[in-house]
Order: structure tokens, then sequence, then C-alpha cells
């Protein structure tokens, strides 16, 4: 197939190199052809990712999609303008056919029942038919030069020439300078349309501008990524962005650079071989950076999220051995300073070797050391269980006085409670009960001033009096 | 709230609606609505399911096309006073997965002030955090607006037109959602603004509190029913003749009034 664009036929000729030196091309930038590839996919990512985040947070990505498709019409009457590659042409033409693709939609749902997404399947699908038989048909004339017309489907950065740049700059240049000046309208044509009309906005003309920059963006970035896939590189970045932050404008700004290094990168990918369509690998890289924000954003990421709730289960499982060995301390009434494993496993109702696993996790966390088969609680040990029994002991005290609640409803209650207990709440529980030295169950609460290992204070030790051998 | 300002232009009226008539498809759902608001009164439009409280609302502020009929606010109409008119839609309006803060909301009530093309200002900021602590939702300002509570939202959205500073306000049922206490809150704001020479109108649902908390009552049922000052307006006959024998609470209601009119 000779029908490649000049360009890319002189790559063309040099590809039958190995791959590594493919790449040192592409990086280096000496070649003319891979300096405007590189360009003109930055420009596009930037520009896609930026109008991208708009579809996204209004929940119009079918739109990105239709308006993408519904350009085809347009790029194949602006290839027989002049029956070559013409970018003012091409850009006016599929222009136009967006944008009279977006006008059908807008009629379609004000005149009859049919709702938007119906309209937006049938503008998408029927453009993009009429384009491809309008396509099928130039490839058989016979004369002119046809070639290049099939990058437009999956898009081709190589066969960017300045033209294009040219073209990709100047619309790069307008969507950044209007979403500057009129972020505040923008944001506020998007999130409240309604109130935006009654400020007295020009809420129509807002509206009508982000359209058509989206056929602006479509558009320009056709030649690089291919009608196809346009929509994907409006919406992928968008949504990375949106796992990573909950301000618009920093959904734009992550967008815009999530946008430029998938393109890129799709572009080098492509680059690697011979004659492979650049769109692919530019959806294929922005997917694989929506997976690693799905993966690994810090708030929302599924690995940050499984780290939080298996350290969260550790710490309840420390916390709940270490209750154990208080209570079997305090069962002893504190004459002696170390438990068996034995006991521990019976208390907590496990098999002793289950029970052994559980003493050397505590002993890792420095809250306990072993010693034959017997357990001492380190002063770090000590303390958090005394923490973990009066949280305990004070929430089923909370609910059995405050809430009403019978004193035999409250102890699964307060199995879980214990565990969460913030500092502040723990304060304000004392601060709400008139006495706090016993539970509803006649146990006595530990103090925290107290805490000193193997060390249970009399009364008097603290400055709230509440000795835990004091019952005995 | 900018006390240098005259609140209303003694004789006109902050709000004037002439044979206002609005339709669905064709079909219309509120026919010749006449109406002067007095100004400085706290005006609830209560009426049944339907009744078209909220598309009276809407129709005034220019959201739904009218049929016929004008809208004038301070002897203007109203497309041309809307400086002067602060809104308060329904909850459900706008989607609360939004990605902005509740301040960056609250400064969207300073951008008819603001003018086109330029930034909020410290004097914005200013003022939308005065207006978030009137609402006491100055400690969520900087929460992202979808982890908030319903009546969270609702008082989010009154900052919101707390901030246009305007002197006619429309607000469109704030009380959905909203907690007894948070209720009481926004009534007494709303007493406030209205003892500020403010005009409001309030789309209400529950009837029994309609009658403690305006001083005028707007009886809606496709038409105007009745309108003024709540003690002649909240009577059994024209409640029946509002809901109709639709409402079961109705008769409770209109027995109460009965016996405290006797």
């Amino acid at each position: 197939m000779a029908s490649l664009t000049a360009e890319a036929a002189k790559i063309g000729d040099l590809t039958q190199t190995r791959w590594t030196e493919q790449a040192w091309r592409f990086v280096s930038l000496a070649d003319p052809a891979v300096r405007y590839a590189c360009l003109g996919t930055v420009l596009l990512g930037i520009v896609c990712g930026l109008l991208g985040s708009f579809l996204v947070v209004r929940r119009m990505a079918l739109l990105g999609d239709a308006l993408s498709h519904a350009v085809l019409p347009g790029v194949a009457l602006g290839f027989l303008w002049n029956l070559e590659k013409d970018p003012v042409a091409i850009f006016i033409g599929a222009l136009v056919a967006g944008l009279a693709g977006s006008a059908t939609v807008s009629l379609l749902t004000r005149t009859t029942r049919l709702k938007e997404d119906t309209a937006l399947g049938m503008v998408l699908a029927s453009f993009f038919g009429v384009g491809l038989c309008l396509m099928s048909m130039f490839q058989r004339l016979p004369t002119g030069n046809k070639s290049g017309i099939e990058t437009f489907l999956f898009g081709q950065a190589a066969a960017l020439g300045p033209g294009d740049i040219r073209v990709m700059g100047s619309v790069a240049l307008v969507v950044v300078l209007l979403l500057v000046a009129g972020y505040k309208e923008f944001l506020l044509v998007s999130f409240d349309p309604g109130f935006a009309r009654v400020l007295a906005l020009p809420t129509v003309w807002f509206e009508r501008l982000l359209v058509m920059l989206l056929a602006f963006a479509v558009v320009s970035a056709l030649q690089a990524v291919g009608v196809v896939l346009v929509s994907a590189m409006l919406i992928i970045p968008a949504a990375t962005a949106s796992l990573l932050t909950d301000r618009f404008h920093r959904v734009l700004v992550w967008s815009a650079c999530l946008g430029m290094v998938s393109s890129l990168s799709g572009a080098f990918l492509s680059f690697l071989g011979t004659r492979l369509p650049t769109g692919p690998f530019m959806v294929l890289s922005a997917s694989l950076l929506f997976a690693m924000a799905l993966l690994f954003s810090p708030r929302q990421g599924m690995v940050p999220r499984w780290y939080r709730q298996r350290s969260q289960k550790i710490r309840i499982d420390h916390e709940n051995t270490l209750k154990a060995i208080y209570q079997v301390l305090e069962a002893e009434e504190f004459t002696g300073e170390t438990v068996t494993v034995a006991a521990l496993a019976a208390r907590r109702r496990v098999a002793p070797a289950a029970a052994a696993v559980e003493i050397r996790s505590l002993v890792s966390a420095h809250y306990a050391t072993l010693s034959g088969d017997r357990v001492a609680l380190t002063p770090s040990g000590w303390q958090r269980a005394c923490a973990i029994v009066r949280n305990h002991r004070l929430w089923e005290l909370y609910l059995t006085h405050t809430a009403q609640i019978a004193a035999d409803h409250v102890h699964d209650d307060a199995e879980k409670i214990e565990h969460v207990l913030g500092e502040a709440t723990v304060r304000e529980l004392e601060r709400r009960l008139p006495r706090i030295d016993t539970d509803p169950h006649g146990r006595p609460i530990p103090s925290l001033a107290s805490a000193v290992a193997g060390q249970p204070a009399s009364g008097g030790a603290s400055d709230r009096p509440l000795g835990y051998g004091g019952r005995s | 709230m900018n006390p240098e300002k005259p609140p209303a232009e003694l004789g006109v009226p902050p709000l004037e609606i002439h044979d206002l008539t609005v339709a669905y498809r064709n079909k219309p759902v509120l026919w010749g609505v006449d109406l002067v608001a007095p100004a400085g009164q706290l005006i609830g439009i209560v009426g049944p399911n339907g009744a078209g409280k909220s598309t009276l609302i809407k129709a005034c502020m220019g959201l739904l096309p009218c049929a016929s009929g004008w809208v004038n606010a301070f002897g203007k109409p109203l497309s041309q006073s809307l400086g002067r008119v602060g809104y308060v839609p329904q909850r459900e309006s706008v989607d609360w997965d939004f990605p902005v803060s509740v301040m960056d909301v609250v400064l969207m009530g300073r951008y008819g002030k603001i003018g086109l093309f330029k930034r909020p200002g410290a004097e914005d900021r200013r003022i939308a955090r005065e207006c978030l602590e009137q609402v006491q939702m100055l400690p969520f300002a900087d929460r992202q607006i979808s982890n908030l509570s319903g009546g969270q939202q609702q008082r989010v959205f009154l900052a919101r037109a707390l901030a246009q500073e305007s002197d006619l306000y429309f607000m469109d049922e704030p009380f959905t959602g909203v907690d007894a206490a948070t209720e009481a809150a926004i009534i007494a704001l709303l007493q406030g603004l209205r003892s500020r020479g403010k005009t409001i109108l309030v789309v209400h649902h529950d009837l029994p509190t309609a009658r403690t908390y305006f001083d005028w009552l707007l009886l809606l049922n496709m038409r105007v029913v009745a309108f003024g000052p709540t003690d002649q307006v909240f009577t059994s006959e024209l409640l029946q003749k509002t809901y109709g024998g639709r409402l079961t609470v109705l008769s409770e209601v209109a027995e109460a009034v009965g016996a405290k009119a006797r």
C-alpha cells in the first residue's frame, strides 16, 4: 500500500530498522515528522483533556461520541473540495458536519418525544454511516490524490504536517484562553444552568460556545487519533482526573496533563512498529493510566483502600488480643503480671495455635513479650489494653445510662464501638457520665493515667481515682 | 445586608405579576395569575401537589416560557432587574456529585455582581464566608458538596442566595429534607431578612406551619385562589377551595382554624 502521506512514507522507508533505533529517533526529535507528531499529540491531549472534563462532570459523555462520529461526512466532503488533504478544507467540513450533528440532536429532543440518548445514538450512527459511504465512494474515484483519507478513521500522528499543527495550535490557544477567561461562567453553566440564567448570564451562548469548542477539539484531533477513538481521548483522561480530585479546576489541570501524557506515549508506541495506527495506542495508554488511578489513587484507589482496611483489621485484632490478656489478668485480680498462651486461648475461644499466632503479632508490634509460654505486656501494650477496655466499658455505661438500653443489650455493640471511639469522643463520654468507675456489669473501668505495666494503681494515683483492684 | 441601599422604592411594588399563564406542551398549568406583592413581607406560596407553585416561581424567574402575561420587579420587567432578585432552586435541580466545594457554590451567588470574565475577589470571599456563617455552614466551607446531608445542601443553596444580596427572593421548597431545628433557624433568618425590608416568596408544602411562618399567603391551585395577609386568608373556606376534597389533613387544619376563630 503506497497510500501513506508523504511524511509517513518518509518514515516508512526507514522503519525496517530495529525498534531501539526507532525509539531513539522519536526521543531525539531529529526528524521533523517526529517533531510535528509530538507537537500535534501534545496539543491534542491538552485540548481533549480540557473539554472532556466538561463532558464527564456534566454526564454528557455520549455527546462527545456523537460529535466525533458526526464529523466523518464533513471530512469526506472536505477531501472532495480539491481532492487532496487540505487541513483547512477538512477542518471546515468536519466542523460544519459536527455542528449539524449537534443541531440535529437538539432539534430531535425539542420537537419529538425522543430522549437525548436516543437522539445522540441515532445521529452518531447515521452521520457515521453517511461518512463511510462517501469515503468508500471517493476511494474508487479514478483521479486525484486520495492518500491519507483512511488515516482519519484510526489516526496517524506521523501524517501530521505543518498545516495541521497550525490548525491544532490555534484551536488549543483559543480553547485555553477562553477557558481561563470564562472559567467562572463555564463552571456555573455546567453546575447549575438555571441559576446562571437567573444571574442574567448569557447561558445559552456559553452552552453554544462549549459545543463549538468541543467540535473544534474533535476536529483538530481527528488526524492524529481518528474519528473512531476521539471520544475516548475526551472521556478517559477526564474520568481519570475525576478519580484523582474533587475540585473542578484541578480536574481540568489533571485531565489536560493526563491527556498529554497518554497521547504522547500512544504516538511513541505506534511509532515503534511499522505503519501502526496512533489512535488505538493513545487510548491504550489513557486506559492504562485510568487503571493505575483506579488502583492507586490515594483517596479512592482500590489498593490504598485495601491497605487501610487491612491495617485497621490488624489493629482491631491486636486490640482484641490485648483486651483478652487484660481480662485474664483481671480474672486473677491482677495477682500476676503474665498470662499463659493456654489461658489466653481459652479466653479468646480459639485454638492454642491460633492464640500463639496472635501473640507473635503482638510481640512484633512491641505490645507484648513472650518467654516460654507466658505472655507479659510491655508498657505500651498495657496502655493500649487499658484504653480499649475503658472504651468498651464507657460505651456500655453510656448506652445504659444515657440511652436507657438494658445492661444485657449493650455488650455486642460495645465490641464494635470500642475500636472506633476517638480521643475526643471518649472525653465527651467522660464529661457526660456522672460516674465512671464501674461498668453496667459491675466491673471497674480502668483509668488511663494509672496505666503502668503490670502495676494496677490503687485509687488516688490519678486525678480520677478509679483503681482497678479497688473492688476486690 | 447592605443597609446603604434602600430596600424598595416607595410606592413601587417589589413584584407585580399580571395575567401570567404558563403551559407545558400547550397544556396550561397556571391560569391568569394576577398579583402585587407588598414590600418587606415574608410570603408563603401554598397549594396541593400540581398546583403550579414551583411553576409560578420558575416562570417569574424566566426559567419557563410564559404563554401570556408579564412579570415586573421594582417597576421594571424582571429580566431587567435580575440583579436585585435572589433565587433558591429546588435541591434536586443540580448534580451534587459535581466536583465543587461548598465555598465554590456560595461564591456563585456573587457571580452576577462580579461581572463577566472577572474573578471573585477578597471581598466576595468575605461575603460568602459571612453568608455561610449565617446558615451555620462555615465549618463545611472546604467540603466537597456530595459529602453533605440534604439539610446541609439546602443551607448551602440558601447561603448562595444570601450572597446575591438581593431585595426580592424566590425560594423553591427550601425546607425539604431539613430537620426541625434547621427549619426553625432558616425561618428566623428569613424573618431577619424581612425585617430589613426584603421581600421573600417561599414555596411551602406544610399547611400547619405555613400559618405561623408567613406574613402573607398565596393560596394557589392552577390559579390564584386567594392572596392576602395570613390571618385573612388562612380560613377554612379558602383552604377548602384551594385543596378541594383531596387532603384529609385539611379538615383537621380547617377545624383548628374554626376553633381559633370562635
